[in-house]
Formats: structure tokens, sequence, C-alpha cells
């Protein structure tokens, strides 16, 4: 156990505060202290991308994340990207798409996706491809994941599908 | 810079790791020290802060431009999530003989900044790796930075891993080139470096010294080969047996072939 540390960010948009030890894993305090479910933990070792999060925009492994290094920070999980009754274009083109299957890796898809959108708009196949290399599908073989990356991206820049 | 018994963390990549070291436990972040973040043009070439993300290096300009070699071996380097977690003074630190950045590192003849309370020194790649997990890095001292000198714009630059599958792969083997010829193609100046294939990443002089006066034909590569061959020391692991990974290094510099 470390000292407990007051730790200070953004979590999905709200200004959030709590005191823990500052060694624990991003991914514990962020479904246990917050109860938000949608990060994963397929492998706890960075080779799975199921517990991605953003953080400043940059998607990152809260697996590989302690408590202490979100402070400060802008933090989105999956369910800042959108909620069930108004799901983020992303969220939308995975179903419509039929990208999702058992749904364990998709917050953590939806989350590489939405950085690489943000970076650029309109990758090509290629390109979408290798954003999501770090994020393993045991079910879907990945063609509808990027056929929705690829959907999702249009309906951003306004294009119809 | 630290205080004792500390272990420095960059990205953590390496060091959460379950397995590996104490995860949270006795850690020091290195996010937020000033110095050690971004890339600076200076007189002397690129200074890389230590804690700039290998995904930030791999997009940089200049980067792209003038040390493809670099460019490429991070691009080889796990997978999107961690190289924008991952740094390139965590690569060096954790000085695997599979480090990607390493060969590249080498060829490129970088030196290696290091900080402490005591005050700052250099130290070129090759004198900073000992061994496997082993650095000439003193108690209390960070890396601050890597510095390179840019090569000629005329230089060639190639990376090669060889691995088992595209992403989330170490190393097999992997060699860096950097390859300076005349106008008739001849070779002037090769520089060699080959990871996974010894206890650290490692040039290869004797290979290196094949080359000056000849083009980069099939026999001048195959030569290259035969004498990095001769040169290394490849343990068997579970990735690969000692022998195959001998093989494998004697046919590596034929990807040169593309660069003729
Ligand atoms: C799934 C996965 C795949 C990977 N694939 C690859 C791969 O293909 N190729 C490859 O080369 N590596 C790979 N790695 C290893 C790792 O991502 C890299 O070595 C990375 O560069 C480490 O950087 P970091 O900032 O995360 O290091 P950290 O984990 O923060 O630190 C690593 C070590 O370096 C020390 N350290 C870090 N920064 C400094 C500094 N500035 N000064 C002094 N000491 C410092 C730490 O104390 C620690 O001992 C992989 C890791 C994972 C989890
Ligand atoms: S749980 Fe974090 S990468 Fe698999
Ligand atoms: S939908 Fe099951 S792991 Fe991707």
């Amino acid at each position: 156990m470390n000292e407990p540390m007051d730790i200070a960010f953004r979590l999905n948009g709200r200004p959030v505060e709590l005191t823990t030890d500052p060694g624990r894993r991003a991914i514990d305090v962020l479904r246990e202290d917050f109860g938000l479910t949608a990060a994963k933990e397929g492998c706890g070792s960075g080779e799975c991308g199921a517990c991605a999060v953003l953080v400043d925009g940059t998607a990152r492994l809260s697996c590989l994340m302690l408590a202490a290094q979100l402070h400060g920070r802008d933090l989105t999980t999956a369910e800042g990207l959108g909620r069930p009754d108004a799901p983020h274009p992303i969220q939308t083109a995975f179903a419509v798409h039929g990208a999702v299957q058992c749904g364990y890796c998709t917050p953590g898809m939806t989350i590489a996706a939405a950085e690489l959108l943000a970076r650029d708009p309109a990758p090509d196949r290629e390109a979408a491809r290798r954003a999501l290399s770090g994020n393993l599908c045991r079910c879907t073989g990945y063609v509808k994941i990027v056929d929705a990356v690829l959907a999702a991206g249009a309906a951003l820049r306004g294009e119809e599908s | 810079m630290l205080d004792d018994g500390l272990s420095p963390m960059a990205g953590g990549t390496d060091l959460l790791v379950p397995g590996r070291k104490a995860a949270g436990r006795g850690v020091a972040l290195l996010e937020g020290l000033p110095g050690l973040d971004g890339v600076a043009m200076t007189a002397q070439g690129l200074r890389l802060g230590a804690l700039a993300s290998l995904a930030a290096l791999e997009r940089h300009p200049v980067i792209r431009e003038r040390l493809p070699v670099l460019a490429q071996a991070i691009a080889c380097l796990g997978s999107p999530l961690i190289r924008n977690m991952g740094t390139m003074g965590g690569n060096l630190v954790t000085a695997s003989p599979a480090g990607d950045t390493l060969p590249a590192l080498l060829v490129l003849e970088a030196v290696v900044e290091l900080a402490s309370r005591d005050g700052r020194r250099h130290l070129p790649v090759a004198e900073f790796l000992l061994g496997p997990g082993r650095t000439a890095l003193g108690p209390g001292e960070i890396v601050a930075a890597v510095r390179i000198a840019l090569p000629p714009p005329g230089a060639s630059q190639h990376f090669e891993k060889v691995g088992r599958r595209d992403a989330l792969a170490i190393a097999v083997a992997s060699l860096a080139a950097l390859i300076v010829r005349d106008e008739a193609g001849r070779v002037v100046e090769a520089r060699l470096a080959v990871g996974s294939l010894a206890p650290t990443a490692r040039r290869c002089p004797s290979a290196e010294a094949a080359l000056p006066g000849r083009r980069l034909d099939r026999e001048a590569l195959l030569e290259a080969g035969r004498r990095i061959r001769d040169e290394i020391s490849p343990k068997g692991d579970l990735r690969a047996t000692a022998a195959y990974r001998r093989e494998m290094a004697g046919r590596l510099p034929l990807r040169l072939l593309t660069l003729a």
C-alpha cells in the first residue's frame, strides 16, 4: 500500500475526485470506484486493448496505467462516447454493421476508432486495420469491425453510407 | 533526480506488466518533469525527449523524412496503443535484446543524454547498452533524451523485423541499415545493426566492412550476411531456435536489395 493520494480529473465530461492508493490500476478505479464497466480486462498485460480509454484524446490501456496518472487528465470511457439512448455514430455503426458479437472487445474497439477518426477523418481500410491492430476480437474476424469504422467515418463527415 | 529505491516510470508498458518488477510499488512518475518531452531541433541534430511517446515520434515529420530507419522501427513496435504510451527512454532502459528502436539508434549513432542531481553526461547508445536488461544508468540517474545527428540526405535507411505476425510480435530477428553510396551506386559507408541475435542489439563491424566499394547486389549482401552469422550469438527461446535465428540472420541483408 502507498499513502492515499487525492486525485482529481475529468471523467466523461464531469469533474471527479477521489482519495485512493495512487498505485492502483486505473482500470480498477474506473470499474470499482466509479462503476464504469465498459473498459474490460481481457489480458491485464497490454495485449488485447479491451481496457482502452481516451486520455486527453489519446487511446491508452487502463490496465497499464496507475491511479496517480489520472490526476489532471480528461478521461473518456466508452460510456462517455455515447449512451444507449444517444449512441455515438461509431457505436451506431458497430451495431448496424454486425461488428458486435459477444461485445467484450467493443468498448476498446470504439475507443481506438474514436482516436483514429479524430486524427484522420477519412481513413482507408488499411489505415483503419492498422489503427485497430492492438485490439483483439475473438468473434468477428475484424472485417465487419473495419466496415463499421469506415461507415462511422462517413457518417461523421456528414456523408450518406 | 530521483529518490533511492524508486523505479522511474515513463509509459509503464514494461514496468507495469504483471510479473515485471513491482507494479505500482515504489514507482516515481517521470511525466511532468521539465525537459523530458518533445522533439527539438538543435545545432547538432535532433533531441528526442525521453518521455516523448513512440506514437508522437513515429508521426514526427523530421523523423519520418530524415530518420526513416527509426520511424520504421517504431512502427513495428507493439501496437498503436502500446506506442501511444511507450517511450524511447523506456525502450532504451528496458535494454531488451529485441528492443525495436535499438538497432535503429545504433546505426544512427545516437547519443543518450543522462541526467542526475549531479548534472548531465552523454553516452553513445552502444556504450549505454551493457547486456539484457542492463544499462550504464547510474543510481539516481535517468535518461533525459536521445540525440541524433541527421545523416546525409542521400543516405539509404531501412529497418526490417522478422516476427511471427504483424502487430504485437516481439522480433525473432531484426536488421537496421544506413548506407551511403556514391553517384555510381557504390557503397561509401555501411552501418548495420541487428536485434534479437545477441545479448544486446549490436552493430556488425565485419559485415559493414564487406560492403564499401561494392554495389548492393545479391553477392555483396550474401557476403555481409555470412559475416553477420559469424558475429552474432543467438539464443533459442519460445519464439525461435538459435539455429533458425542464425539462418535468418544471414538472409536479412538480402532485404536491402529493395534499396538497390
Ligand atoms: C503488449 C506489449 C507489446 C510490446 N511489444 C514490443 C515490441 O514489439 N518491441 C519492443 O521493443 N518493445 C515492446 N514492448 C515493450 C515496451 O512497450 C517498450 O519497451 C517501451 O518502449 C517501454 O517504454 P515505457 O515508457 O512504457 O517504459 P516503462 O515501462 O515506463 O519503463 C521501462 C523501464 O525503463 C525505466 N525507465 C523508463 N523511462 C526511463 C527514463 N527516462 N530514465 C530512466 N529509466 C527509465 C523504468 O524504470 C523501467 O525499468 C511491448 C510491451 C507490451 C506490454
Ligand atoms: S486488459 Fe488491458 S490490454 Fe488487455
Ligand atoms: S465481439 Fe467478441 S471479442 Fe469481439
